[in-house]
């Protein structure tokens, strides 16, 4: 039988984050673009406390936790600020989208989704409402900056994946 | 079922945070980038990350600790070379984490953070202290179990797990609505058994724990 889950908890931030998690390229690569947002729980609060995984499904040739040197590594990690934000610097993926995960206090298992950066999503996404399939897509905000918000619960609320 | 749902009101923190909509299923698809996950290089881990006892200029106060077992995929096949992080409080039951408020004292020996990669046969190993209960604001008189938190990878980002470890026989069970968020019959997946041949005599109680990753949609069932 699996093992069951258990919730991330409020205190991983002397354990998790290392030096450069977030930047699976370094500054000034070639083409990167920077994913940014923030987390905001049901009441539209920020999540001050909330771990963010992306994964862009190809290794690459640079470390996953180490980041010293040149090279394009596919796994990143960033915590969120007292505001609920994160940043993500990337190579451009090879696919449409990146993968990313969300653990925080008070989610018993992640909420896994997708980040959208080009293109219209594919089934079954292809298939959501109009209004739904949006919370997929993230918004460019300047030449190499895309927006993604997460928003765990509510109207707005972030369509979360299954596999 | 073996998760805990999403919406567990008894744990306080869910009821704002739980999504409303259920997740939705994905086609399979071969190409999806959630079927492979990171590799991680024997040079990114020092081994000395594995000895939470080990880093400071003495040794932690506690109970010393032999923590090991294995990391299964689905079909009870060890998972070689995956990382594996783990996080605790110290004896005391105090986190080395700068909003940890609970009154008992920090441990200038003991983080209390450590990882490793699983060997050939799928095996981790730490040496630590046992972490103590320790209290907290979800309802009146509320009190965690000892537990240690792990961070699995697998070999795919659809096998990604966080969770929890505990320690055999805790009254405190019963009254924790984190441990009791998973349906009954999978929540002795979440104990460690003591066990002799991992003791080491005259120095370090042994547990062990096995942990067993979900499915990748890919593989045969």
């Amino acid at each position: 039988m699996t093992t069951p889950s258990q919730t991330v908890g409020p205190f991983f931030g002397f354990a998790l984050p290392y030096p450069g998690d977030w930047e699976l390229v370094p500054e000034g690569h070639p083409g990167a673009v920077t994913i940014t947002g923030r987390v905001l729980d049901g009441a539209g609060e920020p999540v001050p406390d909330a771990l963010l995984e992306l994964w862009t499904g190809d290794p690459g040739d640079r470390g996953a936790l180490g980041r010293a040197g040149a090279g394009v590594s596919g796994f990143g990690r960033c915590g969120t600020a007292p505001d609920g934000s994160y940043r993500f610097r990337t190579a451009p993926p090879a696919r449409a989208y990146l993968a990313l995960l969300v653990f925080a206090r008070g989610l018993l298992k992640p909420v896994r989704t997708r980040v959208y950066l080009a293109g219209v999503p594919g089934p079954p996404l292809d298939a959501l409402d109009p209004a739904r399939r949006a919370t997929l897509l993230a918004r460019r905000e300047g030449q190499d900056v895309y927006r993604f918000d997460v928003r765990l619960q509510g109207e707005e609320e972030t369509v979360f994946l299954e596999f | 079922m073996t998760h805990p749902p999403y919406l567990h009101p008894d744990y306080a923190s869910t009821v704002l945070r739980a999504p409303s909509h259920p997740p939705l299923a994905m086609d399979k698809d071969p190409e999806a980038a959630e079927l492979t996950g990171p590799v991680f290089g024997r040079s990114e881990v020092d081994p000395l990350d594995a000895d939470l006892t080990s880093g400071g200029a003495g040794e932690p106060i506690g109970e010393r600790i032999v923590v090991t077992g294995r990391i299964l995929d689905a079909s009870g096949r060890p998972v070689p070379g995956t990382l594996v992080e783990i996080w605790q409080a110290n004896a005391a039951g105090r986190y080395a984490h700068e909003r940890d408020r609970h009154p008992a004292p920090l441990d200038l020996n003991f983080t209390g953070a450590g990882r490793c990669l699983t060997d050939d046969e799928g095996r981790y190993r730490f040496v630590t202290v046992k972490p103590g209960a320790y209290p907290w604001r979800n309802h009146h008189n509320a009190w965690r179990p000892a537990h240690i938190h792990f961070s699995v990878f697998g070999t795919a980002f659809t096998q990604r797990l966080v969770t929890q470890m505990y320690f055999p026989g805790d009254p405190l069970f019963s009254f924790d609505p984190i441990l009791k968020s998973v349906p009954g019959a999978a929540r002795a997946r979440l104990v460690s058994a003591l066990d002799l041949a991992v003791t080491e005599p005259e120095w370090a109680l042994g547990y062990r724990w096995d942990v067993v990753l979900g499915h990748t949609p890919m593989e045969e069932a």
